[in-house]
């Protein structure tokens, strides 16, 4: 690799000329930007499909820019478009979303770095087994605990309601949050945590006025975590709510993939990415932080 | 003040109390739950779990039935492609970012987003592109060569090339962002030193990179394979299934026979299978990282 | 005068690793304790078990005739101080200082006093309202003294305080808690690895090895009459030479050398005589004019000479082995001369070759 910094030293007349247009950056920029349309390229066409009026699209191709904007598709898409059953459009799954994703990103977060805390700061015995099941059963199949989670929740009244797959959003992230929490918890200095203990405080007080003021960036990866991974949930979505309270993604796709009536592609479209506009945006504001969410729960697993 | 030892049980109360929901999911839902199911693939459960013992002969019926052998051979094909493509792609787009390049962000923005969006909306945009009526084959027919056929979602042979593209799309920025960090992990004194010793780049990438790397490929090897074995939701946006049913796979075999073909034990036969797919890769995987880690000191 | 801290037979174990063992250990009122020792020897263990830090496996710890084996840290009595400081970040100082007081729940007006006697005495009333991170070193750790000091407790622990500072803050801020020391009168136990500071600030030190104390003396006995080989190789920079020989009718004998013993206080009283090493500190070489008194003197050839301003080390070779010799900074000397070296073998300490106790 290329070190410009070290050029300075080997020469003796200063750095070594370097012209902007060599071969190497041609290849290099070239790929690059071919790679970066391809990837870009998707959303494009989501966005210009959506601004289409159907006659214009059944005539042009799906890359060319819309001849006469129309916001139509995104009104119907989000109020009127037909799910097989009802035809009110995304805006029942939007805030079914809405009320599924907040009380499960909140219940999950507190419960996890409590959790964490409690791993890093204040082993006690045992406590290293049931975090190593808990690791190991992020690995196991979805499919697997499907059925079993139904009955669980059938006993206890919550099959079906949105309370029961906040619950089983907040089971299925403690694994990555617990890990997020503890490894974050384990890198501050152990001393602060003795300090305090010192001080006084025990384990809710050091928690509270400790930890908590400090990891305000651990928090903000765990909800960006958490909120793009419920918001994109489509399984336990399906399988543990009814009809009335699907999720924005099951609505999505009964949209699209419903076999009746005439497929209206602008909708579909303006449907997938008003369905894809929460993480989107997340993701675009978030920028490093999304990044260091996805590296932290990755490599330091 | 406490001058004798306190009863273990209550020392430290607060920390049990607030581990008790991670102790619940770890012993019940995953513990207790896998165990369930296993146990309740070797039953004749229909509609409802029975325990009617019916030994092997789910299992045995699982593997006759074309459904779940193309199910099998899919996954086969798409994760072993996946595989291979989605580390070189990363790997690849890595090196190239990891250039000190000029707008770098920015590119690794754009590779990255696909990441962040529902693998519904994946396959949703992917159907549309993949549209032979509209998509990129009517385009390249636009062009003059009428007779350009590029339409797998509608032919069963390359069916699941189609869903292929969709999931390298939304998956390679997640190897390219970690590979990235991997290189950057990278001591850079080792490329002064395979600078000064005058190794090309691409045999230092091959030689002393890439091994260097070895945790960070195979926390992503664990990844990418875990996520490969629970595909579902791209099938059932893109495609369905279908055409017929050339793009099934384990995990929507598993969902249709539980919710809708009401044959709960080929359900739990058919997961059971699933897990042990991810317990081969996963468990070398432990003993490699956990069983060394303790030789190492 | 009664004890101010006891430990009576602690033991500690994780796991399968013993790293505290029977250990025993009585603390004067208003003592102040040096434990001191290389890294792993249990030194900042046995420290965070006085604090209740660390659960002990067996044995008793007494804070002011009271058991506080299994009390929590802050019923303990004691305040403490961090190497890395250990200051809440998001806190200004006040807030730092009036953390412990508030869990405490202390009167609004008692913190108050508290926490200004404590800034007047640390000289740190200007950086109240600041946050640690505008501090530098030196401030952050007159601000976690502080922080023990407002506990208005008998017993300060320090764990490694100075670690942190560079060289000459280590100094200065070593100076004032010597100083604090005379003024408050409380009993300090203060962990180290490093031996000017024990040296200098200690009424006592323990020094540790593998989880017991090796010997527990004033700096006066450690430095002088260290209880075996390893505490006379530990104490002193440059270290301990050490030769190997036999005591032979009162004697010493190296090769051809001849130390005579007459004047070496035996710790059974009279000589022994079998295999032993003999342990020779480089300042207690004599050069120059004064080798006419000692009563051992050999003519030895410089190898090597490293000097450090205020003195000069010598490298040359006695009975074969290296030996070092320290050296007025002023002394001319080259590489290959020949030097006459004396050594007081009062002066001298002597080890058993194989248990390596002092004779």
């Amino acid at each position: 690799m290329v070190d410009t910094t070290s050029h300075t030293f080997t020469g003796p007349h200063g750095p070594k000329p370097r012209k902007a247009f060599s071969r190497r950056n041609i290849f290099l920029y070239g790929t690059l930007l071919v790679v970066t349309l391809y990837y870009a390229l998707p959303l494009y066409i989501m966005i210009v499909t959506s601004l289409k009026g159907m006659p214009e699209i059944r005539m042009g191709n799906i890359f060319a820019p819309p001849l006469e904007v129309t916001f139509e598709p995104w009104v119907k898409a989000w109020s009127q478009a037909c799910t097989g059953l009802t035809c009110d459009g995304l805006s029942t799954g939007f805030w079914n979303s809405v009320r599924i994703t907040i009380p499960s990103v909140i219940l999950s977060i507190i419960i996890a770095s409590v959790n964490g805390y409690a791993l890093a700061n204040w082993k006690f015995k045992g406590a290293n087994v049931f975090f190593t099941i808990l690791i190991f059963g992020a690995f196991i199949p979805y499919q697997v605990m499907l059925y079993p989670i139904v009955i669980m929740l059938r006993e206890i009244g919550l099959y079906g309601s949105l309370t029961g797959l906040v619950i089983v959003h907040t089971v299925f992230g403690m694994p990555i949050l617990t890990l997020l929490f503890r490894n974050y918890f384990s890198s501050l200095p152990e001393e602060l945590f003795k300090a305090a203990r010192v001080d006084g405080a025990g384990f809710w007080g050091i928690y509270f006025r400790i930890m908590v003021p400090m990891s305000l960036p651990i928090f903000t990866v765990a909800m960006i975590l958490q909120v793009t991974g419920i918001w994109n949930d489509f399984l336990f979505g399906v399988v543990y709510t009814g009809p009335e309270s699907y999720p924005m993604t099951v609505s999505l796709n009964n949209i699209v993939n419903s076999s009746q009536g005439v497929k209206e592609y602008n909708v579909n479209m303006a449907a997938t990415i008003l369905t894809g506009l929460v993480p989107l945006t997340i993701y675009f504001v978030s920028g490093k932080l999304f990044v260091r969410g996805i590296a932290a729960g990755a490599v330091k697993g | 003040m406490a001058s004798t030892r306190p009863n273990q049980l209550f020392r430290n109360k607060s920390a049990k109390i607030a581990a008790i929901p991670m102790i619940v999911t770890a012993l019940f839902v995953f513990v207790g739950g896998t165990a369930w199911t296993i146990v309740y693939s070797f039953t004749g459960s229909g509609l409802l779990p029975r325990l009617k013992w019916v030994g092997l002969d789910q299992y045995e019926r699982l593997w006759d039935t074309r459904k779940w052998m193309i199910s099998i051979e899919n996954l086969a094909i798409y994760g072993f492609s996946m595989l291979i493509l989605v580390f070189v792609i990363g790997f690849i787009l890595a090196a190239l970012l990891d250039q000190k390049i000029r707008f770098e962000n920015t590119i690794r923005t754009v590779i990255l987003y696909p990441y962040a969006l529902s693998f519904v909306v994946t396959g949703l945009v992917w159907q549309w592109i993949l549209n032979p009526e509209f998509g990129v084959q009517n385009i390249v027919r636009g062009w003059g060569w009428e007779t350009f056929t590029f339409d797998p979602l509608y032919n069963a042979e390359i069916a699941i090339f189609g869903i292929l593209i969709a999931g390298l799309w939304q998956g390679s920025g997640l190897v390219m962002v970690l590979m990235l960090a991997g290189l950057r992990g990278i001591d850079q004194d080792v490329w002064k030193a395979a600078r000064v010793d005058g190794i090309p780049s691409w045999k230092t990438y091959l030689f002393i990179v890439i091994p260097m790397m070895r945790p960070v490929f195979i926390t992503t090897l664990v990844l990418v394979v875990t996520g490969i074995v629970k595909i579902y939701d791209l099938i059932v946006a893109q495609t369905g299934g279908g055409p017929g049913i050339a793009t099934e796979v384990p995990a929507k075999y598993v969902y249709d026979m539980m919710f809708q073909a009401n044959n709960l034990g080929q359900a739990f036969a058919a997961s059971t299978m699933m897990l042990v797919t991810v317990a081969l890769v996963v468990i070398p995987w432990a003993f490699l990282e956990f069983g060394g880690s303790k030789n190492r000191g | 005068m009664t004890n101010s801290v006891e430990i009576k037979n602690l033991d500690l174990q994780f796991g399968a690793i013993k790293v505290l063992q029977d250990l025993n250990l009585e603390i004067g009122k208003g003592e102040f304790l040096v434990l001191l020792g290389s890294s792993g020897c249990g030194k900042s263990t046995l420290l965070n078990c006085i604090a209740g830090l660390l659960d002990v496996s067996g044995g008793q710890i007494h804070i002011n005739g009271t058991n506080v084996t299994w009390a929590e840290p802050s019923e303990r009595g004691i305040g403490m101080v961090f190497q890395s400081y250990a200051l809440y970040p998001q806190m200004t100082v006040e807030g730092n200082l009036s953390f412990g007081l508030k869990n405490a729940k202390l009167p609004k007006s008692q913190i108050e006093s508290r926490i200004k006697r404590a800034a007047e005495v640390l000289q740190i009333e200007p950086l109240l309202k600041r946050k640690p991170a505008a501090l530098s070193g030196g401030q952050r750790q007159r601000v976690a003294i502080g922080r023990a000091l407002v506990r208005d407790v008998d017993v300060f622990l320090f764990d490694e305080p100075l670690s942190n500072l560079d060289a000459k803050l280590r100094a200065d801020l070593r100076v004032e808690i010597k100083r604090l020391h005379h003024s408050l009168q409380n009993t300090m136990i203060y962990v180290t690895h490093d031996q000017i500071e024990a040296m200098t600030l200690a009424d006592r030190i323990a020094i540790m090895r593998g989880g017991q104390i090796m010997q527990l003396g004033s700096p006066d006995e450690i430095y002088g009459r260290p209880v075996n080989k390893y505490v006379a190789d530990f104490i002193g920079s440059p270290s301990m030479n050490f030769l190997e020989g036999k005591i032979n009718e009162g004697a010493f004998h190296v090769g051809d050398l001849v130390i005579p013993l007459e004047r070496y206080a035996f710790a059974g009283g009279g000589p022994v005589n079998g295999d032993t090493t003999i342990g020779i500190r480089p300042e207690h070489v004599v050069t120059g004019e004064l080798v006419g008194n000692a009563p051992f003197q050999v003519d030895v050839e410089i190898s090597l000479i490293e000097p450090t301003g205020s003195d000069t080390l010598v490298d040359c070779k006695v009975a074969g082995k290296h030996f070092r010799v320290r050296m007025d900074g002023q002394s001319r000397v080259s590489v290959g001369e020949k030097l006459r070296i004396g050594i007081n073998p009062a002066m001298a300490s002597l080890f058993d070759l194989k248990s390596e106790l002092r004779l």
